[in-house]
């Protein structure tokens, strides 16, 4: 035992059970070189059948155009960029826990943050399907490249909120796809030199790029991810201040808001956060990892959620008594008649946002219900459903009635087809997530062993005995071990 | 790179691999490599390697971006082809802030990654040669590399003194092949003498 390993008794272990090294490897392996479970296959069989769906719905949109939506001219963007929003947001949890919480040296991001990575870039895949097919000619989609064209060479609009979405989206997902790999190669190269198989020794030969574990590319290693690290901390929040920048640009009542950028930066982590739990309370129990996702690391992860969840509170607040302290007729209509009053067409869904957003995560400053996982699964699921209609209320509740009352009267709801693209992308999330957990390791079992001996469950009984002797002597051991 | 002779000694617990990493080079043994299941810090100070420059090349791509995206935007927007967006000035450089940024940090991010990946020799279908399977599981392996001056027998009693669990004298070659892991290749088709 040495001072570097010591950590105080106030933490909680965030590894449970009686680990070594070699567990580790054997228990986050186990998953991987098993087969599936029944479970696994129902599973991955109703995820292949929505994505089957999707492509339905995307052949219907392509063949007969976004008219078939119900899109009309007064709502230009309904479910589509409502969907959009909603996905890019899920991404973000990803990448706060990977980045941010590694900038902080938080420990707990060890057991959580491979499977919630994986998941920013599934749902970053999802996000980028609803601007191309909602372009509607999408054969021309890449027209919103910069590349030298026969049109002049006409540029693109480097000016537009929407091309700040293209490139914040490609980047974002790129950056979290190296992010993501570099940081699984370690893992990939443990699989591969317990690979009995033939294919298995080839797919993760293959996969791990050589991977030795030599000191010095351990050492690059960190610096890598340290950086990327630094990088993905900007990058994701400029991600959500560029779509919110796609409504706060614009002179459109309701969307015409500075506070956009933080408000929809707290959205975003506070449904990717949710996600993350839906994702992980299902993954711990079928994989059987209780002792790596622990309850502790759902007690933090609600935490956050109450937290965010609060900032989102005070930034419906805000934009509310902004509406109405700005003294512009239209800004306050928006507000007054097409949200506050239940009585116009939408303002149930602006009232469901506020329960389901800003009150009901409430209950979480409670440690006995923090620490509850079936509340906090149907919590994760609520979160989820308010924050869709977080945006749903954003877009369609401020372009339904526009400067024009002659087109107010146009009530929108969305056709099968338009349900199907929707559900189309969660076929598509969770076929890759199902993929993911069956031929990945959905923990980095690297960095659990790197925190193992500080944060482990028996490793942490050891230093209770260290705190029993007296400090003279605790600190006099411990400098005379090296 | 090439096949050499090594001392290969194993430890189960890193609390005896950093005094044992000081000991083999205070001995003035030629310390190859450690490779090791997850990453050890300050065992690379330990092992007397330089700090990574990574870093640096990252700032490097990462300000190439930048001068990308504004030297490209200001071309295409103020040159080649002027709109009038609104009656704004053709040189807005605060619109382009969010592109700049972007690509600063695309650059930056996929340089890096490129340079790891070229400094570590990692690609798919690179293969090398691996002293212990198990040095990506719970096995710490330190490689001493055979010099003429080298005398092995002193060498693995003297990694057995300092707490190493076995210790066996291995041909390896050090340098990297396009191979799969399922077939038994060799660097150059050269066949490595057992010892």
């Amino acid at each position: 035992m040495s001072l570097l390993r010591y950590e105080s008794q106030v933490r909680p272990p965030i590894v449970d059970g009686n680990k070594d090294y070699h567990q580790v490897t054997e228990d986050i392996c186990r998953p991987v070189e098993t087969k599936p479970s029944k479970l696994w296959w129902i599973g991955f069989i109703i995820s292949l059948g929505l994505l089957g769906f999707g492509v339905v719905s995307i052949y219907m949109d392509v063949v007969y155009g976004t008219g078939q939506w119900n899109l009309n001219k007064t709502i230009g963007w309904g479910w589509d960029i409502t969907n959009f929003v909603w996905w890019v947001g899920i991404g973000h949890a990803g990448t706060l826990i990977s980045a941010i919480l590694l900038l902080f040296r938080q420990g707990w991001r060890t057991g959580v943050n491979r499977a919630a990575e994986a998941m920013t870039i599934f749902a970053v895949m999802c996000a980028g399907q609803f601007p191309i097919w909602h372009m509607g000619r999408v054969w021309n989609a890449f027209f919103v490249l910069p590349y030298p064209n026969t049109r002049g060479p006409l540029w693109v609009n480097f000016n537009s909120p929407l091309l700040w979405d293209v490139f914040a989206i490609s980047t974002y997902f790129t950056v979290s796809l190296l992010f993501w790999y570099s940081g699984l190669l370690p893992d990939l190269a443990t699989l591969r030199d317990r690979a009995k198989v033939k294919w298995r020794k080839m797919f993760y030969g293959l996969a791990a790029f050589g991977w030795t574990g030599s000191t010095k590319h351990w050492q690059r290693h960190e610096a890598l991810s340290l950086v990327l690290a630094g990088l993905s901390t900007p990058l994701v929040l400029s991600v959500h201040t560029i779509v919110s920048f796609d409504f706060a640009t614009s002179v459109v009542p309701g969307w015409h808001t500075t506070i956009f950028p933080p408000y929809f930066v707290a959205g975003a982590v506070f449904s990717g956060f949710a996600m993350v739990q839906t994702l992980l309370l299902i993954t711990r129990k079928v994989l059987g990892l209780q002792d790596y996702i622990t309850i502790e690391h759902i007690e933090v992860m609600n935490k956050v959620i109450v937290l965010t969840g609060s900032i989102v509170g005070i930034a419906y607040l805000t934009e509310l008594f902004m509406a109405w302290y700005s003294a512009v007729d239209y800004e306050w209509f928006a507000f007054k008649e097409n949200r506050l009053s239940l009585s116009s067409p939408y303002g149930w869904s602006y009232w469901l946002m506020m329960g389901c957003n800003v009150l009901s995560p409430q209950v979480f400053w409670s440690k006995k219900l923090r620490r509850n996982l079936l509340l906090t699964f149907f919590m994760s699921i609520l979160v989820n459903i308010g924050m869709w209609f977080e945006r749903f209320v954003i877009i369609v509740t401020s372009i339904y009635r526009d400067y024009l009352p002659s087109s107010w009267s146009t009530y929108y709801t969305p056709t099968i087809w338009e349900i199907g693209f929707y559900m189309g992308t969660f076929g598509l999330f969770f076929t890759c997530y199902f993929l993911f957990s069956k031929y990945f390791p959905v923990i980095a079992i690297a960095e659990i062993k790197h925190i193992l001996k500080k944060n482990g469950d028996n490793y942490k009984e050891e230093m209770n005995k260290v705190e029993e002797k007296p400090l003279d002597k605790f600190t006099d051991d411990e400098l005379h071990h090296h | 790179m090439g096949v050499k002779k090594f001392i290969v000694g194993t430890f189960y617990d890193e609390q005896v691999l950093f005094p044992a990493v000081k000991k083999v080079r205070k001995a003035g043994y030629k310390l190859h490599d450690v490779y090791t299941p997850f990453p050890i810090h300050g065992l690379d100070k330990e092992m007397g390697l330089k700090d990574t420059s990574l870093h640096v090349a990252g700032f490097i791509y990462g300000i190439t971006g930048t001068t990308t995206a504004v030297s490209f935007i200001t071309w295409a927007l103020t040159v080649d082809w002027q709109i009038n967006f609104g009656g704004k000035p053709f040189f807005s450089l605060p619109a382009w802030i969010p592109i700049t940024f972007e690509l600063t940090v695309l650059f930056a991010a996929v340089g890096m990654v490129l340079t790891f990946c070229w400094l570590c020799q990692l690609a798919p279908f690179v293969k090398k040669d691996h002293f212990n399977p198990r040095s990506t599981d719970d096995t710490f392996v330190m490689a001493i590399e055979c010099t003429s001056k080298t005398n092995e027998e002193e060498a693995v009693a003297f990694l057995k003194s300092i707490g190493s669990s076995e210790v066996t004298v291995e041909n390896k070659e050090t340098g990297w092949w396009i191979g799969r892991y399922d077939q038994d290749t060799t660097r150059f088709g050269k066949k490595i003498e057992a010892v």
